[in-house]
């Protein structure tokens, strides 16, 4: 069997999952409808504000909420040993990796999709820069903190209070990737420069740290 | 080796001596910034080392990768954990030093940013460490190590956008030091590294010992078992 349909079929499996239990979504969303209240109460900000606010808070809240989708990936397969299982099977273990990453990829633009016209709502948002890009830096810094965000809680699997862990782990790699959102989006939403340097700053992140997770996840699947 | 490390360790006890009394008693004054200036005596040459160290760190993790090393592994675990306490000293100093010369205790400036941010990677692979207790610890904390070298860069280019506050090196262009402030500098920046490395070698000894104890605490509990 190919890289291919190995990715697929697990990637079915994992949305098919999802799909019919709902858990990790509705917490998900859930939890970013809670923060997106009490930032609102807390800030209470005018038009002008919230454009230079806003881009933080919309990428602090699905930062912390793609924790939740995050946290549940390896879960699943820590009963019946499948991950054991999947150590022994000759399928390559990149495309365990893959199909984990893009499940989360996909969940996490769903909760993006339906939070952010509510972010909208919620703070009187309207671009003044072109908000088409916006689109772009979604679908990069989406993916720049799935896919670092797999990584890690493959790794801390095995660690004590797991839970836990994984914040710990990504929030720091994650900084730069984080800034750059957050700056893009601030640029956009006031209209004012280019976020040019911020979204090839974005792909450049996207790029080498997903090289560096296809190159070692065998390294960590295999460590136990 | 273990002869030469009294020695060694003696020796950089001595520089360090000569470096203090060098920085705090024959330096001159610095005109603008007063007597505060001295720090720079301590700021830089921790700064200098902590990064020495997170660089034997990433060699150290990548070595054990290919080859499973268990002293490779072990000198990881030491320079890292040196290399925080160093870095700490650094981030530290730092605001002490920028208080009363900029005016404020922390900017955003892109050699701060970036040693916070190292600073933050490194604080979360010892908890990683510290919070895996099996046999694989060791490759999870190196495949770390190789992530947070991959970060340092990006985290470099994203602050340097914004316009730097900190003072350029003043090495090299023109000679605006005074030769003495420049020996006690370098006096300074040479007993760090070796203080540096003498805790991180006694470290790592004591990390193997350690190791080394463990294995035959494990070994006596198999044998009182089969017995």
């Amino acid at each position: 069997m190919s890289l291919r349909s190995i990715t697929l079929a697990t990637l079915t499996k994992d949305i098919r999952l999802e799909w019919r239990s709902r858990d990790a979504i509705n917490s998900m969303l859930f939890f970013s409808l809670l923060v997106v209240v009490i930032f609102s109460f807390s800030f209470d900000p005018n038009a002008e504000e919230s454009r230079e606010i806003a881009g933080g808070l919309i990428w602090v809240a699905f930062l912390f909420a793609a924790i939740v989708a995050l946290n549940q990936t390896w879960a699943r397969e820590l009963r019946n040993q499948v991950l054991d299982a999947y150590r022994v099977s000759p399928a390559p273990a990149n495309a365990l990796f893959l199909a984990k990453a893009v499940g989360n990829f996909i969940l996490v633009t769903l909760l993006e999709a339906v939070m952010a016209p509510l972010f909208m709502v919620f703070y009187n948002l309207r671009a003044l820069g072109a908000a088409w890009q916006l689109l772009a830096i979604a679908i990069l810094g989406t993916w720049a903190l799935v896919v670092n965000g797999t990584f890690f809680a493959a790794m801390s699997l095995r660690t004590r209070s797991r839970e836990i862990m994984l914040p710990l782990l990504l929030f720091p790699i994650s900084i730069p990737a984080v800034q750059s959102m957050v700056e893009a989006t601030r640029i956009i939403l006031s209209g004012d420069g280019s976020a040019r340097f911020w979204v090839v700053l974005l792909l450049t992140y996207d790029v080498v740290f997903t090289t560096a997770c296809l190159g070692l996840f065998k390294t960590i699947l295999q460590a136990e | 080796m273990k002869k030469i490390f009294p020695i060694f360790a003696a020796l950089t006890a001595l520089l360090l001596a000569y470096g203090f009394y060098q920085a705090m008693w024959v330096a001159p004054t610095e005109r603008t910034m007063g007597d505060v200036q001295r720090i720079f005596y301590y700021h830089v040459p921790s700064a200098w080392t902590a990064f020495c160290l997170f660089f034997t760190n990433l060699i150290a993790s990548i070595v054990y990768l290919i080859r499973k090393n268990p002293k490779a592994d072990a000198l990881a675990v030491a320079s890292a954990e040196v290399g925080v306490v160093f870095c700490t000293i650094v981030l530290v100093t730092g605001p002490i030093w920028a208080r009363p010369v900029w005016g404020i205790w922390w900017t955003w400036d892109v050699r701060l940013t970036t040693t916070l941010v190292l600073w933050l990677i490194y604080v979360s692979y010892l908890v990683l460490r510290r919070f895996s207790d099996t046999a694989q610890t060791p490759v999870l904390a190196a495949v770390l190590a190789i992530f947070g070298a991959l970060d340092v860069p990006l985290v470099y280019f994203s602050i340097w956008f914004f316009r730097t506050q900190h003072p350029q090196p003043v090495m090299g262009n023109g000679g605006s030091l005074d030769p003495r402030m420049l020996h006690a500098f370098l006096i300074n920046l040479l007993a760090f590294s070796c203080f540096g490395a003498v805790v991180c070698w006694w470290r790592y000894g004591l990390e193997r010992e350690q190791r080394e104890v463990e294995e035959l605490e494990a070994l006596e509990s198999l044998h009182g078992v089969s017995r």
